[in-house]
């Protein structure tokens, strides 16, 4: 509960934050440090300096931009999760916050800082697959973007570059008629990160899947979509017997992992279950049911 | 009106509420050093050799210190030797010189300018570790071939203890119609009290005295155990302090290596020094509960009499012996097993193991909830095999209302006999809270739409009141001193009462409750008592908090200081009012002249002429101040049944509580709002157990639930709005007639979650789960059966 000495910056732009990461070896990009502050506690992360970006204004808010929604890398779980906007214009990511942790964690975590850590139980990462979210960044030669499908390479591991800044998140509206969202989450007793979570958007026309993405947390290494039971949904009736088999595909090819509270075997059978749940519910709220 | 049985609000919460209670570690003095401690990453090894020059050479480091610094140091005393059989006690030293036994054990201590640096300075310490063979299951242990952790306890073993009667359960459970057997396992649990543990410690070289405040739930014990076992100096040099406490669930009441060792670094640094624990420290190096493993048979007639019990448990005691662990699984645990039942034979055979793992002592209920928990298990089983209704299996084998004192078969509670009881009220009350038959009806509809609804029943009694010093005390009962309690009453000449107390609070509501017995017995305002404990300064003796004692046994002493108070006040109202003792009562407050309410003197113009002196009887010392040592004749046995009802989920497995029933009593009461809350808490607990905590180590005997994000410590959102009624059958051992509330909660909660949950499975065959019933465990139970259909 004692971390070892580091050096502490307090940047208040993001060009600024950039040439510290560039100027100090070993250092740690420090936003709400609800990851990074239990293990330097523990000493399992021992950085030599903290860059605390918690003070750069530009990276925190909510904006309407027209066909999406922009989400700045500081904006807190709580802010999303009460969103008036968010809950209107595309309402998955605000449902999915009022999952994690409870309210101090919702209080202090950052979405851009949750992302960054990809931490394989976390719940953003199953939303923002689901929406084909666009993750900002920004590094030495300026901003890029990656998509959410190409964020997550491993556990712990996204694509972001070692002296890149995640800057905001673009969400599409998933307002119009047709479309619905949904999450479904079994969490851990203690740690109330997702055992398994399952978030669905679906686009529904005259009664037949036009598109759909299903992102699946907490049973493997990361965050991945179920591809197999997307395919087996798009094109066709999102009838009872389709949503069944479809989800019984949730897990298929996904490499589970187990701990003590749940093996591997028992996380895919709980994505299935969890798919079922979710699919049932975007399908209703699909059509305003 | 009376204010016992008032819900007075506790006196504690304004200053628990507003932030201003001081803790250990809200405490400082002038010059004040901190101390960490280097553990062992192993569980099993040998300590080749410790350099620790690059630790002593970092900037603000006071000192560095290992094992051979504290040899001039007695390892820790064992209070409680149970088992006269074969009792192997190697206890901890205040640093381990040599070898460890489990992982988290200190093996070097660094005092530094602030704990930061301390914690730097650990990292710069090298051990040369030789690494031994691990043994974390008590069973395992015991094979032959097992890694040996100490060469006076050949197979681990600490003892093997026996109670009841061994041939005649034999016999009886021949005879019987039918025999049940299972294997249950009482999983390890963690306390985790919110605040950990801490010490401060303070020499004043001058007087050669040591000051030191320290989270303990028994001050007076700790005090006696650390200067006259481990230091060897006179009690009388040390002054022990126990703060604001911030729970401690049994886990505090013993002497751990940490104290010890702080305590000698402070005159080794000639500065004060403090220790507070993180909570990863907490989960590896304090005392874990309960972790037993047992087999059980269990015989009947065909209409669900029970002929006979016959228990064996492998205890594990972890790598070394905490200060009371072997009197929990005997004396605690072996002697309660006929519960709230007539059974006509009993026998228990209890083997106490060594292994690789955290020393095991006392936790919240202490052995009762694991004989509650084998009890209530069996009851159920026996039921099932019978095609019985559970509560009619209760309900047939209580001992009678008629029947008390009752003293359980063969000899298995040593000489004591419960005190009273009336076990189908408790039970009646719960099946009228929970409507049984509309249940069972919801119940039948349920299943036939794929909803599992399930109902769990615990009839318990516990063991409270702890206890009379000659019983406790006998030879095999191995208790190495006695367990009466203490109370000062003195009544100050402005007519304000101090109480002082051997007893101690950490969360009990201690100065509200006994305030409540002062303030009823004197006829005064509460607001006219104080209530002093926790201090060995300015306190009486006493044996401290634990055992739910502190109302049956430290609420009677204060009850007859008091007592004694009001007797002196009528001779010196007589005295002052020239008339006879004799024709004179005492009421509301007041001496006054039986038939005559006129003619009196209240109990304030009394103080005030027995605080000046200037006139009393011949022979009476001025002041009204009373003493009590109160040595119950028994303990006490509060008694209840609870109820859960649950629904599992079918494709989860997955438990959710729709109800939890609780029908205690617990004798009278004197706070119907603490009483309520020490249910809810301990009900909590239980219900943890049963559902969620469960400590585990892997092979190589690290703890893998080593924090509060893997060992699952129930929140609000996780349990159900609790219903609590409650009967009354005062105790006949005291003159409060109370019993003790403090466990029951815990005790009688983790069989009526598990029951109730095999009472959802039923339809699948499944008739027992070892705990934590984790929705994969269960979920994979269910798949195994038969699909539900009955």
């Amino acid at each position: 509960m004692y971390p070892a000495p580091f050096e502490y910056y307090a940047p208040t732009s993001v060009s600024e934050a950039l040439s510290l990461l560039a100027s100090n070896a070993d250092a740690k990009l420090l936003a709400g440090g609800h990851s990074l502050l239990p293990a330097m506690k523990l000493r399992l992360a021992t950085p030599a300096a903290l860059i605390d970006i918690g003070k750069i204004a530009e990276l925190n808010g909510i904006t309407d931009a027209g066909d999406k929604i922009v989400i700045g890398a500081l904006t807190t779980h709580h802010q999303v999760e009460t969103s008036l906007l968010m809950k209107s214009a595309s309402p998955l990511l605000s449902k999915v916050a009022a999952h994690i942790g409870d309210t101090q964690v919702r209080n202090r975590g950052t979405i851009g800082g949750s992302l960054a850590h990809a931490d394989p139980a976390a719940d953003y990462p199953a939303a923002i697959l689901a929406l084909g979210a666009v993750i900002e960044v920004q590094g030495a030669n300026g901003k890029r973007t990656i998509n959410a499908d190409d964020l997550f390479t491993g556990i712990f591991a996204t694509s972001v570059g070692a002296n890149e800044i995640v800057t905001a998140v673009h969400v599409p509206k998933t307002n119009a008629k047709g479309n619905g969202v949904a999450y479904a989450k079994f969490p851990h007793p203690a740690s109330r990160y997702a055992i398994a979570g399952v978030a669905v958007w679906v686009n529904i026309q005259d009664d037949i899947v036009q598109d759909i993405r299903i992102g699946v947390t907490g049973a493997s290494d990361h965050a991945q979509r179920a591809t197999k039971a997307e395919a087996a949904l798009k094109g066709k009736p999102m009838n009872d017997s389709n949503i069944e088999a479809a989800a019984k595909l949730a897990s298929d090819g996904l490499a589970t992992m187990g701990d003590m509270f749940a093996s591997g075997d028992y996380r895919a059978h709980l994505v299935n279950t969890l798919a079922l749940d979710a699919l049932n519910e975007a399908h209703h709220a699909a059509h305003g049911w | 009106m009376s204010v016992i049985g008032q819900s007075i609000k506790r006196v504690e919460d304004p200053r628990l509420i507003t932030g201003e209670a001081k803790y250990t570690d809200d405490l400082t003095l002038p010059g004040l050093t901190y101390a960490a401690f280097l553990r062992s990453p192993f569980a099993h090894a040998n300590i080749k050799g410790i350099n620790t020059d690059k630790a002593k050479a970092l900037p603000g480091v006071v000192g560095v210190f290992t094992g051979k610094d504290f040899m001039d140091l007695n390892a820790m005393p064992c209070a409680w030797q149970a088992s006269g059989a074969q009792n192997n006690i190697n206890t901890p030293r205040a640093i381990e010189p040599d070898r460890v036994t489990h992982t988290g054990m200190p093996v070097a201590v660094v005092v530094a300018e602030d704990r930061y640096i301390a914690e730097d300075a650990l990292a710069l310490i090298e051990v040369d570790w030789e690494p031994l063979p691990v043994v974390t299951d008590s069973k395992k242990a015991i094979e032959a071939g097992a890694p040996q952790l100490h060469a006076n306890a050949p197979n681990n073993i600490v003892l093997d203890w026996h109670c009841g009667d061994a041939d005649g359960t034999a016999a009886a459970l021949n005879a019987s119609d039918v025999v049940v057997k299972q294997h249950i396992v009482n999983q390890r649990l963690i306390p985790t009290p919110m605040e950990t543990r801490g010490c401060m410690a303070q020499y004043n070289p001058a007087a050669d005295e040591y000051t030191i405040w320290l989270t303990a739930q028994a001050p007076h014990v700790g005090r006696l155990l650390m200067t006259a076992f481990v230091f060897g100096i006179p009690e009388t040099k040390m002054r022990l302090i126990s703060p604001q406490i911030g729970g401690g669930f049994g886990a505090k009441i013993y002497l751990y290596p940490e104290y010890v060792a702080v305590t000698a670094l402070a005159k080794k640094v000639g500065r004060p020094v403090k220790w507070q624990e993180t909570r990863r420290e907490n989960y590896v190096a304090t005392t874990h509960g309960r972790d037993h493993q047992t087999d059980i048979e269990v015989g009947a007639t065909k209409d669900g009499k029970i002929t006979a019990l016959n228990v064996t448990t492998y205890a594990n005691f972890g790598g070394m012996i905490s200060t009371i662990a072997p009197g929990i699984p005997t004396t605690l645990y072996g002697r309660l097993l006929s519960g709230p039942y007539k059974l006509p034979h009993i026998h228990a055979r209890v083997v106490g193991v060594y292994t690789n793992t955290a020393m095991v002592d006392a936790y919240r209920g202490a052995g009762r909830p694991e004989a509650t928990y084998v009890l209530e298990r069996a009851m159920d089983l026996v039921a099932n095999e019978l095609g019985l209704d559970p509560a009619d299996v209760r309900r047939k084998n209580f001992v009678p209302s008629n029947e008390f004192p009752y003293t359980p078969a063969d000899n298995l509670l040593a000489g004591l006999s419960y005190d009273s009881g009336n076990y189908e009220w408790t039970l009646d009350k719960a099946l009228e809270m929970l409507d049984y038959q509309g249940f069972r009806a919801e119940q039948a509809e349920a299943r036939k739409n794929g909803k599992y609804l399930g109902v769990g029943f615990s009839s318990y009694i516990e063991l409270c009141g702890v206890a009379p010093s000659a019983w406790i005390g006998l030879p095999n009962q191995g208790w190495g001193a006695g367990l009466w309690e203490s109370a000062n009453v003195r009544m100050h000449l402005t007519g304000k009462v101090v109480v002082t107390t051997g007893s101690q609070s950490h969360g009990q509501g201690h100065e509200t409750t006994m305030a409540q017995i002062v303030a009823d017995q004197l006829g005064i305002s509460i607001g006219d008592v104080i209530v002093q404990h926790s201090d060995t300064l300015g306190t009486p003796f006493g044996y401290g908090s634990y055992g739910s004692r502190s109302a049956a046994v430290g609420g009677t002493a204060v009850f007859r200081a008091a007592e004694r108070i009001k007797e002196k006040a009528k001779r010196l109202a007589a005295h002052m009012m020239e008339a006879n003792v004799d024709d004179l009562i005492y009421e509301d407050g007041k001496v006054m002249v039986k038939g005559t309410p006129a003619s009196s003197k209240t109990i304030q113009e009394i103080a005030l002429q027995a605080a000046v002196g200037y006139s009393l009887p011949s022979g009476m010392e001025p002041f009204l101040d009373e003493t009590s040592y109160f040595d119950p004749p028994n303990c006490t046995y509060p008694f209840g049944t609870h109820i859960c009802v649950v629904e599992v989920d079918a494709k989860t497995g997955h438990t959710k509580i729709l109800r939890y029933i609780a029908a205690d009593d617990v004798g009278n009461v004197i706070n119907p709002m603490i009483v309520d809350g020490q249910l809810h808490g301990g009900i909590a607990q239980g219900i943890a157990q049963a559902l969620y905590e469960g400590a585990v180590y892997d092979d190589n005997g690290t703890l893998t639930s080593g924090s509060l994000m893997d060992y699952a410590v129930p929140t609000a959102g996780m349990l159900p709005s609790f219903e609590t009624g409650r009967t009354v059958t005062p105790s006949p051992v005291n003159p409060l007639g109370v019993k003790g509330a403090g466990e029951a909660g815990t005790i009688a909660s983790t069989p009526a979650v598990a029951n109730a949950v095999m009472d959802a499975l039923k339809p699948f065959g499944v008739k027992h789960i070892d705990m934590p019933l984790t929705p994969e465990k269960v979920w994979k139970a269910m798949q195994s059966g038969n699909g539900g259909k009955g």
